[in-house]
């Protein structure tokens, strides 16, 4: 053993047996000394958030709740490619794909789409390789907060709670998730499929 | 006022009655405890508070709680009645018949139920109880706080452990 | 004759509502003390969680157990409950007022062994207690109830010795009448500091209060003589400690505090009903502050053992009791020979 080990915080006491002295045997001055230290929390400013009216501020690229994005024509981008689902490390995601029929071309933007396509969100672990993985721009995390619920099977998220709304008024805006920076990250040699 | 009096009887003779003839013991504490409100009832109709409160304190506060006390800790919660034979009830007849007949002999010939003097609103109150204790009756008084003070010294002598002194060589001293 | 029982009754509303709000303060002062922030749901600030709690009370099943003794376990918390309420009747809240012309003492009853009666209906409360917790059958009831006689029968000891030493002092026993004494020599805690300490720590044991809370003591016993009651018994069971928290409050105040008593108010010349509801105020301020001071020692000191408790009691309170009565004595005889 080389020099003396530093202890990792400063609050380890060793414990000692000693006899108590004549003030802790007393009792009295050990209780006030107690009664100041409650009081003086008493007086403390309470850092709790109440929840519902006061939300704790989360960062602007918060990873929650997920979105399949429709493009500027509403159509859904998402083309059942598996990506996400492959590179989903929790195996949360599961799809089933189809093939678009004539006259449905205002709704799916490719020619095959996702006719079931589920998130398990007690199995998600919000990491975001899913978005990442995704070679159409369609799967984004969102600053949104998964509810909760009493039962386990509202938590198997389908293409009603995924896909983004029709009207423009109730998009969700991704931009914050999709800085120039990951715009061009996607963009690098190695991710090629994703152009 | 007669009719608090006659409250406080009926609720003292009746809650009496309920102490002997009661099978369960816990039942016949709570009746011996309504029995000492009762006749703290009596106490105060006299205007004897100090002595009614000095009831209530000691007797239901105290000495009721502490029979309560043993009897909770020996479980004694099922009514039962140990065993009599013939020869022992004969004997409790007797005997009780012989205690009723010295009683009612007794009030016969001893004891004046006319008051000697006109009754003194005044005699409950803590001064003149204070002033008959320490003036009147101060040997008394002072006599049995001795008792109760060699009562408490026996207590702590009882209760106290013994102290087994063992010799270095490690045989046991003998009891003399 | 109206009057007192208009008083009587109000003094009945008063007790209930701060016994109920008093359990609202609890969780808030607990709460604050942990760097919480306590009940706020209920109303603005929480202020309507005694009405919820009640009605939680109320709506609850009332169950009785299997093989309970079903009398005793209906009067336990009746008993609990009725002591308690009983002992507000002696204490003076504040002096006189005159209302179209009739004077309204704002004491119930002024005999002449107040604190006597105080300590009579705190001795029977106890049944309350050990009748409850032996009529559930059920042992840690029991244990409970045991532990409560037994602390109970020793703590009124050393608060009867306590309050000897300051009844020497002022030649009374009637409430009222310490006050008087209190108003024309000054307070009692300056007179009797020593005194005081040891009715404090008596009336924590009595009103069964951590650090003392031996009979419920909740890592030893479950709920203690109260674990089998539900429903509104329980509810009185612990209306009936809040009860006995500001009754205490109030018992203190009156005796060590001055009770009603305001220094320097007498010299300002105040029309006699307006420096009445300032005495009144000045009562309910000093046992609103010792009700908070229970609870503030209930969420900063740690639960005494059992044995702890009864030495303490036996071997610190009483000595110290019969010291503080002698001092008094000894004081009082060089002082005024």
């Amino acid at each position: 053993m080389g020099a003396a080990m530093t202890p990792l915080t400063d609050r380890s006491r060793v414990v000692s047996n000693k006899k108590m002295t004549l003030m802790e045997r007393i009792y009295l001055p050990e209780i006030v000394r107690g009664l100041s230290i409650t009081i003086r929390h008493f007086l403390r400013k309470k850092p709790t958030i109440k929840y519902p009216e006061q939300k704790r501020p989360i960062a602007e690229i918060y990873r929650g709740q997920h979105i399949l994005k429709r493009d500027e024509k509403g159509r859904e981008r998402c083309t059942a490619c598996g990506l996400c689902a492959v590179a989903c490390p929790a195996e949360a995601i599961t799809m089933v794909a189809a093939e678009r029929k004539p006259g449905e071309e205002h709704l799916y933007r490719e020619e095959k789409y996702a006719r079931i396509y589920e998130i398990d969100m007690l199995r998600c672990i919000f990491c975001g390789d899913c978005e990442e993985a995704c070679p159409k721009e369609a799967i984004f995390l969102t600053d949104r907060i998964v509810q909760a619920d009493y039962l386990r099977m509202p938590f198997v998220f389908g293409k009603d709670e995924l896909v983004e709304p029709m009207d423009p008024a109730k998009r969700v805006d991704v931009s914050k998730r999709q800085t120039p920076g990951v715009i061009t990250f996607k963009q690098e040699k190695r991710y090629a499929h994703n152009r | 006022m007669l009719a608090f009096f006659y409250l406080f009887a009926a609720i003292s003779v009746i809650s009496a009655l309920i102490v002997v003839s009661a099978r369960s013991p816990i039942n016949s504490v709570i009746a011996l405890v309504v029995c000492f409100l009762s006749i703290a009832g009596h106490y105060i109709l006299l205007n004897a508070q100090f002595l009614a409160m000095v009831h209530i304190i000691v007797y239901t506060g105290a000495i009721m709680v502490l029979f309560l006390f043993v009897i909770m800790l020996l479980n004694l919660n099922k009514a039962t009645e140990p065993m009599k034979t013939l020869g022992t009830r004969v004997a409790a007849v007797l005997a009780g018949g012989l205690f009723f007949l010295t009683l009612m002999a007794a009030i016969r010939h001893g004891i004046n139920i006319t008051p000697a003097n006109e009754f003194d609103p005044g005699v409950g109150l803590v001064r003149s109880v204070g002033l008959s204790l320490f003036k009147e009756f101060l040997l008394p008084f002072e006599v049995s706080s001795v008792l109760f003070l060699s009562a408490m010294v026996g207590v702590v002598m009882l209760a106290k452990k013994e102290k087994v002194v063992v010799p270095k060589d490690g045989v046991e001293p003998s009891k003399a | 004759m109206i009057a007192t029982a208009i008083f009587l009754l109000v003094l009945f509303v008063i007790t209930l509502s701060v016994a109920a709000y008093s359990t609202y303060g609890e969780r808030k002062v607990a709460a604050f003390l942990q760097d919480r922030i306590g009940p706020n749901r209920a109303g603005p600030f929480g202020i309507l969680q005694p009405l919820a709690d009640g009605t939680k009370m109320f709506m609850k099943e009332d169950f009785v157990p299997l093989h309970a003794n079903k009398k005793l376990f209906l009067l336990g918390p009746a008993i609990a409950m009725v002591t308690a309420l009983l002992t507000g009747v002696v204490i003076p809240w504040g002096g006189t007022l005159t209302v179209f012309g009739t004077t309204i003492n704002l004491q119930g009853a002024d005999p002449e062994i107040g604190i006597l009666y105080v300590f009579a209906m705190v001795s029977i409360g106890v049944y309350g207690i050990m009748l409850g917790g032996w009529a559930s059958n059920n042992k840690f009831a029991l244990l409970g109830a045991v532990r409560a006689a037994s602390q109970m029968v020793s703590y009124e000891l050393g608060m009867g010795l306590s309050i000897v030493a300051l009844v020497m002092l002022t030649g009374t026993l009637s409430l009222s009448g310490i006050v008087d004494y209190q108003i024309a020599h000054g307070w009692g805690i300056i007179q009797q500091p020593l005194g005081f300490l040891l009715f404090l720590v008596c009336a924590f044991a009595e009103t069964n209060r951590a650090p003392f809370d031996m009979p419920e003591c909740e890592t030893e016993l479950v709920g203690g003589y109260h674990t089998e009651f539900s429903s509104m018994r329980l509810g009185f069971y612990l209306f009936a400690e809040y009860t006995n928290m500001f009754i205490s409050s109030a018992v203190i105040s009156t005796l060590y505090f001055g009770g009603y008593h305001v220094p320097g108010l007498a010299s300002l010349g105040l029309d006699p009903n307006v420096a009445a509801i300032i005495g009144v105020a000045a009562m309910f301020a000093k046992t609103f502050f010792f009700i908070f001071f229970f609870m503030w020692v209930r969420w900063s000191v740690p639960r005494f053992r059992f044995d702890q408790l009864m030495n303490l009691g036996w071997k610190k309170l009483i000595p110290l009791g019969i010291l503080n009565i002698l001092l008094t004595g000894g004081i009082h005889y060089l002082f005024n020979h």
